[in-house]
């Protein structure tokens, strides 16, 4: 049903097929989180890769600066509903990273977890052949603070809290468990093309 | 914010539904109060927002999502605080067009984090920049309902006097209630205004804060732009407030 006497404004050509449904394009960065920004020292920060509660490996930033760089560029979505396109990142694909620890995923499953305690539930398919990348630099600088420096994931096909902020592992899980939104109402998936935001989409 | 107990239950599904405005308000120059009555409605928790759907003639639809500024008090209507963006898609047409009796689409309550209840305690240190104050001000609302001996202080951050969202209401709340304490201050006056600072918040406001509740706060909110949040949480951080009792919400985006 039409709401009375509203009109909108329609995106501009080209525009209107790269926004999922209900988003509007932004050109500004919009910061959102949780909680207050992580002060997380380079000497600090380290990325540990784990299978269920094992330790499979881990990285100091040295090191993991050491691994393949790749760069993507992609739209983001926010649930909070603005989207952002041609983002530009660089970091480590989730597929380097698993090939620098001698390891197929091992399981359906993945949390992210990060420095200020927040985790996401990411579907492992989702992660790999190509489509996700832990990234340190955006616009081919470092990553500021207030959007997830050190390093964040970056799963841009999905709604953005998925890329997890500050991120400092992946966990390999068999059951898809929960993350910190997904606990709070949020989808167990998140795919902005299906407007999958809340329990239920 | 690794704890389980902060969150609030949720629904199986979110579904879209008609609420009639039956009130509006102007609050300040350029914020408006929408009375909505949604047509299913069976409470929220203090904190939590609704996404609204706006459809055109020809199928267009634009989503956004507004904090709930009312508290949850059994009355079946939620009060939605729009600040009026002038470039903007939907702030300008609820500002320009909406008239009571209207019919607008929504769906929640949404939100697990950013919300507080009375079982959770206190005290409570809320942080608003502008209208940043919606949630914060549904919390409060609330607490003044269901446990007004919880003590709880409010910093609301505004750039002028008549900028200050619901300004007699909090005045007289801060006059008539003995556990809670207002420390408004104003970013862009020149001139003394009764009741308020003059400047952006600080560290010094925010220790005068801390030193207005009994004890520490249990819980620490904060809303506004991401600048103003960004600020705040610094200075709640310097002053040894842990990181995990502070909650943010940034709004922009």
């Amino acid at each position: 049903m039409a709401t009375r006497g509203f009109l909108g404004r329609r995106p501009t050509d080209g525009e209107g097929e790269r926004l999922p449904p209900g988003q509007y394009r932004t050109d500004d960065f919009p910061v959102l989180s949780a909680g207050p920004t992580p002060r997380v020292a380079l000497k600090d920060w380290s990325f540990t890769l784990k299978d269920g509660v094992r330790p499979v490996m881990r990285w100091d930033w040295d090191a993991f600066n050491q691994l393949p760089q790749s760069k993507l560029t992609r739209d983001i979505h926010c649930v909070t509903k603005w989207s952002k396109f041609n983002t530009a990142w660089s970091g480590v694909m989730i597929d380097d990273i698993l090939a620098e620890a001698g390891i197929a995923a091992p399981s359906e499953f993945t949390l992210a977890h990060s420095y200020d305690g927040y985790s996401t539930n990411v579907p492992t398919d989702d992660l790999i052949n190509g489509k996700a990348m832990v990234a340190t630099h955006f616009d081919g600088k470092p990553i500021i603070a207030d959007h997830g420096g050190p390093a964040r994931l970056l799963v841009p096909h999905l709604y953005f809290w998925k890329s997890a902020k500050w991120v400092n592992g992946l966990q390999f899980t068999n059951r898809d468990e929960a993350g910190f939104w997904e606990l709070r109402g949020y989808h167990m998936r998140g795919d902005p093309w299906r407007e999958q935001r809340f329990t239920g989409d | 914010m690794n704890s389980l107990s902060d969150i609030a239950p949720q629904p199986q599904r979110l579904v879209w539904q008609q609420a009639t405005v039956v009130a509006i308000t102007l609050e300040t120059p350029s914020v408006k109060v929408f009375r909505l009555r949604p047509a299913e409605w069976h409470g929220f928790t203090a904190g939590q927002h609704v996404d609204i759907r706006l459809t055109a003639p020809d199928g267009y639809q634009a989503e956004r999502s507004f904090s709930i500024a009312s508290a949850p008090d059994g009355t079946g209507m939620i009060d939605l605080a729009i600040d009026k963006i002038d470039d903007g898609e939907v702030s300008p047409f609820f500002h320009e067009v909406v008239e009571i009796g209207d019919e607008i689409e929504l769906r929640g309550p949404i939100g697990g984090h950013f919300i507080w209840s009375a079982g959770d305690g206190g005290p409570l240190l809320l942080i608003a920049g502008g209208s940043g104050l919606v949630p914060l001000m549904s919390m409060l609302r609330y607490r003044a309902l269901a446990a007004p001996e919880i003590p709880a202080t409010l910093i609301y951050s505004a750039r002028r006097n008549e900028d200050l969202i619901w300004r007699d209401e909090l005045f007289r709340r801060a006059t008539q209630d003995p556990n809670f304490t207002l420390l408004a201050t104003l970013s862009r006056e020149t001139t003394p205004i009764e009741g308020a600072r003059l400047g952006r918040i600080d560290r010094a406001l925010l220790d005068a804060a801390l030193a207005s509740l009994p004890a520490p706060p249990e819980t620490t909110f904060v809303c506004g732009s991401n600048r103003f949040v960004s600020a705040a949480s610094t200075f709640v951080l310097d002053a040894g407030v842990p990181f995990a009792s502070v909650r943010t919400e940034r709004y922009g985006g």
